[in-house]
This record gives C-alpha cells, sequence and structure tokens, in this order.
C-alpha cells in the first residue's frame, strides 16, 4: 500500500487541495496557540494528528470549520476560503463533517432524530427520505437496532458511532476527528476505529488528532506532529516512527510509546 | 379560647368563591410574565449592549424591590400623573385587578426569565458546537437545541416560582380585591374568628401548592425520558 502513495500523490496534486492552512495563527488572549500553521491535505488522504496536550491539536481542526476563528493566514476548504462571510461558513460546514470527543449528540433527542435534525433543517430533505439516510448510516456504523433510543441509554461506544453516522449523513468531502476514542472505556475503542478504517478505506478524506498510534500506522497517509502551537514535522507513517526528525517528535514517540 | 371546625368546614365554600379570581390572577400573570420572561431573555442573551442593559435594569428593579409596593405604586402612585388619568390606559390602570396582574406579571416576567437564562447556560455548549458544525444556523440551534434542554432544566425552578406567584395573589386583597384572602377578610370581620378563617384559608392555598408540585412533577418525569439510562 505505502508503494502507491507517492503515485496517487502526484495525481491528486494536480487537482486543487482539499483543505488548505497558509501561515495560520491563533491567539487566546495573549496565548498563542497556533503560530504560522501550514497544511496541505488532498482529496481521499488520511492525515492523523497527534502531538502532547495543549499543543494547538483541537484548536487547528477547530479552525477547519470555524469552531475556532484564526487571527491571520488563510485556510480554504473545498474551494472556499474562510472569512466573516456567513454564507462561505456554512457552506464549508456542509463539506466538513466533525466528531468530539465527548460525542455531543443531541440528548433530548433519539437517534434517529440526531441524525435527521441536520438533513431537515440544513439539506431540507424530507422526512421520509431523511430517515431512510439515517437508517442507511446507522447500518454503516453497525447499529440500526438503536434507533429508537435516547442517547443516554447508549455505551459510549455506540453513541461515538451514531456521532460518527450523523455527521455522515450529511455527505461531507471531509472529516475531521477530536480524539474520538479518548473518552471511551478500553473496550469500546476498537469498534469505533474499525469504523473509522472502514471510513478510510472507502476514501473518505480524513483528518483525526488520536493517540491511537495503531491506527495511526495503518491508515495514515501523512502523521502531523505539533508542539507548543506549531507544526513541527509531517511525515508518513514508516518515517514518523522509524525515523522522527525532531527532537520534540522523538521525546513524545518516547512517552507514548512506552505506555 | 375555642378551636370551632364547624367553623372551618362552613367558611370554606365561602372561601372558594374567591378561588376564581385568585386563579385568574395567576394565570393571567403567569401567562403575561411568561411571554415578558422570553422576550426579556431574549434581549439579556443578545450579546447587543442597547437590548442587554434595559433588560438587566428591568429584572434589577423587579427583582429588588417587595410586589406590594409595587401594587402601591401601580395602584395609588401612577394616577397621581395627570397624564396617566387622561391617557388611553387609565380604564385598565383604575382597576385594581388589572393593576394586580400587572404588578404580578412584570414581577414574573423578572424571575422567569433568570430562570429561562439558568436553563440556557446550562445547555452543554459541546452540543451546540456539534450543531453549528452540522450547519444547522443560529436560530436554528436555539429553536431546536436550546430551548427544549433549557426548558426542562428549569422546570423545577419555574415550578417554585408559579408556587410564589400563587401565594403572592394574595397580595391583591390590599387593594380591595375580593380574591381569596381578600373574601377571608371580609369574613373574619363578620365572624371576628381569624384563627379558623385564616388556617381554611391556608389550607385551600398548601392544596394548590401541592397540586402544582405534583402537576410540574409529572411533567417533568415526562420530559425527563432522555435522562434515563434504562434499556429499552
Ligand atoms: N477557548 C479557549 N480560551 C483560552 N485558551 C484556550 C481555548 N481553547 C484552547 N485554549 C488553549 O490553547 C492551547 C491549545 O489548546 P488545544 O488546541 O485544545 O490543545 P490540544 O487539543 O492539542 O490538547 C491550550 O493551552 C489551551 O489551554
Ligand atoms: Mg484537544
Amino acid at each position: 500500500m505505502s508503494k502507491q502513495e507517492p503515485d496517487m500523490n502526484t495525481n491528486k496534486s494536480e487537482q486543487e487541495p482539499i483543505v488548505i492552512l497558509e501561515h495560520v495563527c491563533k491567539n487566546f488572549g495573549g496565548f498563542k496557540a497556533l503560530t504560522d500553521v501550514n497544511l496541505t491535505v488532498h482529496e481521499g488522504k488520511k492525515i492523523v494528528v497527534c502531538g502532547p496536550s495543549g499543543s494547538g491539536k483541537s484548536t487547528m481542526i477547530r479552525c477547519i470549520n470555524r469552531l475556532e476563528e484564526h487571527d491571520s493566514g488563510r485556510i480554504v476548504v473545498a474551494g472556499k476560503e474562510l472569512t466573516h462571510e456567513l454564507k462561505d461558513i456554512d457552506a464549508v460546514r456542509c463539506e466538513v463533517g466533525m466528531v468530539f470527543q465527548s460525542f455531543n449528540l443531541f440528548p433530548h433527542l433519539k437517534v434517529l432524530d440526531n441524525l435527521t435534525l441536520a438533513l431537515k433543517l440544513v439539506r431540507k430533505m424530507p422526512k421520509l427520505e431523511a430517515r431512510e439516510t439515517a437508517m442507511r448510516y446507522l447500518e454503516r456504523v453497525h447499529i440500526p437496532d438503536q434507533v429508537d433510543k435516547y442517547p443516554s441509554q447508549l455505551s459510549g461506544g455506540q453513541q461515538q458511532r451514531v456521532a460518527i453516522a450523523r455527521a455522515l449523513c450529511m455527505n461531507p468531502k471531509i472529516m475531521l476527528f477530536d480524539e474520538p476514542t479518548s473518552a471511551l472505556d478500553p473496550e469500546m475503542i476498537s469498534e469505533v476505529l474499525d469504523v473509522m478504517v472502514g471510513l478510510a478505506q472507502d476514501g473518505m478524506t480524513m483528518i483525526c488528532v488520536t493517540h491511537e498510534m495503531g491506527f495511526a500506522r495503518s491508515i495514515a497517509d501523512y502523521i502531523v506532529f505539533m508542539d507548543q502551537g506549531e507544526i513541527v514535522e509531517i511525515n508518513p507513517p514508516m518515517e514518523f516512527f522509524e525515523n522522527p526528525k525532531s527532537e520534540r517528535t522523538k521525546l513524545f514517540l518516547k512517552q507514548i510509546l512506552t505506555h | 379560647m375555642t378551636f370551632d371546625f364547624s367553623l372551618i368546614f362552613s367558611s370554606i365554600p365561602k372561601l372558594l368563591s374567591g378561588l376564581g379570581l385568585t386563579l385568574e390572577l395567576l394565570i393571567l400573570s403567569s401567562f403575561i410574565g411568561l411571554v415578558l420572561a422570553v422576550f426579556t431573555l431574549l434581549m439579556r442573551i443578545s450579546g447587543r449592549w442597547f437590548l442587554m442593559a434595559p433588560a438587566v435594569a428591568y429584572i434589577y428593579i423587579f427583582r429588588g424591590t417587595p410586589i406590594l409596593v409595587q401594587i402601591f405604586v401601580i395602584y395609588y402612585g401612577l394616577p397621581q400623573f395627570e397624564f396617566i388619568r387622561t391617557g388611553v390606559l387609565w380604564p385598565i390602570l383604575r382597576e385594581p385587578f388589572w393593576c394586580c396582574v400587572i404588578a404580578l406579571s412584570l414581577n414574573a416576567g423578572a424571575y422567569v426569565s433568570e430562570i429561562l437564562r439558568g436553563g440556557v447556560l446550562g445547555v452543554d455548549k459541546g452540543v451546540l458546537e456539534a450543531a453549528s458544525a452540522l450547519g444547522i444556523s443560529k436560530s436554528q440551534r436555539f429553536i431546536y437545541i436550546t430551548s427544549p434542554i433549557a426548558i426542562r432544566l428549569s422546570l423545577p425552578a419555574y415550578c417554585n416560582d408559579t408556587i410564589s406567584m400563587t401565594k403572592a395573589t394574595a397580595l391583591a386583597s390590599t387593594v380591595t380585591l375580593l380574591e381569596m384572602t381578600g373574601v377571608a377578610r371580609t369574613i373574619v370581620a363578620q365572624t371576628f374568628s381569624p384563627y379558623e378563617i385564616f388556617i381554611s384559608v391556608a389550607i385551600i392555598y398548601m392544596v394548590m401548592a401541592w397540586m402544582l408540585q405534583k402537576g410540574f412533577g409529572l411533567l417533568e418525569i415526562r420530559m425527563s425520558r432522555y435522562l434515563k439510562a434504562t434499556a429499552g
């Protein structure tokens, strides 16, 4: 598989990248959360972002669908630059699905309505079609039988799979994952990772913040390592694990792989 | 002194004749108060100073003063102004009933808007972010996510406030209204047995409070189904 990657890369690079971050900076008060972040993601690529806690991973991916506003630099997603233009923000959000560490399902709605709400409100989809779409994606995450339950009645792993299905319903071009398995009990991690691997194999463009290094090894095209608001290195998994360039990466890998 | 039980039984039907007016005051004021509360809440959380400032001032004034004083200001105070007596609102403002409804509504509006704001602030930010990420607009988020969750969160405090309102309607008796407490006072003036009569009134208020509590309790159970982590 890794043999094919360079070819695919050259093929795709003729196309416009689907996500471009150029010199992106973001401050919280006086604190620099992101400093001169540059990242280009082509369609179909899987990017895994890792780094110590507080290094700006969440902030970076949250800038991509404008849950955070960047202070300077340029972010272009699916051909639309993120500015204060609300129309472009909505357009970008329609193309970008997001999965959060804490699931963030709508607690007052049953699983079905969690999936259909945005279809009805944003896509203006008729009720029946929305229901069919929802069922299709629930089957894809292997829990069609939970459709009439409330989120609180599901296990963490099931909730996260519902959250993935909810994002997929909108038919996004890119999926963002912010530590999707960090809040899960160990025995539930694999059921969520399996769904994500399946998604990767189907060709979805993915940017995943995760410390699941096995997952990173098997599906990532590139691993992005961040520290103190900067991207320290971007490398394919082999290179990243076997031959890390910076001292900071080495230190991080030592810490995370001894666990 | 002797305690005359038969007086309690004989006075309760008479007292209940004032119950209608008590309920009218309660229902009208609660309804108007709720509408006021929603508008005040929207102003309060609008993020625009020229909407927030009046809302905050309104809440501050009505939470900071006794309802009785507010009723007196409206009923006795306002007619001192010439323009009130000649104004279009005079037919309403000279009626003690409407003065009480105004005072109670303004009070409820101030309190309930703060109760609802507590509910709105209690909605998980992450859940709203998830909605934004799906492209759901700000107003749709408020209608479909924030409101239902906030209403559920506000329910216990709102029940409390409604019970307080029920008791506050008794203040209407100070401006000649013959609601339940007003009726009680006239009976006492005739029978000179304040103990039995006021105990009877107290019992009726307690039953009302109990019914409200039960009603809201059922509503709360119904609205909390989604919180129960039960299979099936
Ligand atoms: N809303 C915020 N306000 C202030 N500081 C924030 C906010 N969000 C994140 N930060 C800070 O920015 C830094 C990067 O945060 P984050 O992107 O969440 O890191 P990571 O996801 O890599 O753990 C942290 O030091 C965090 O405290
Ligand atoms: Mg994070």
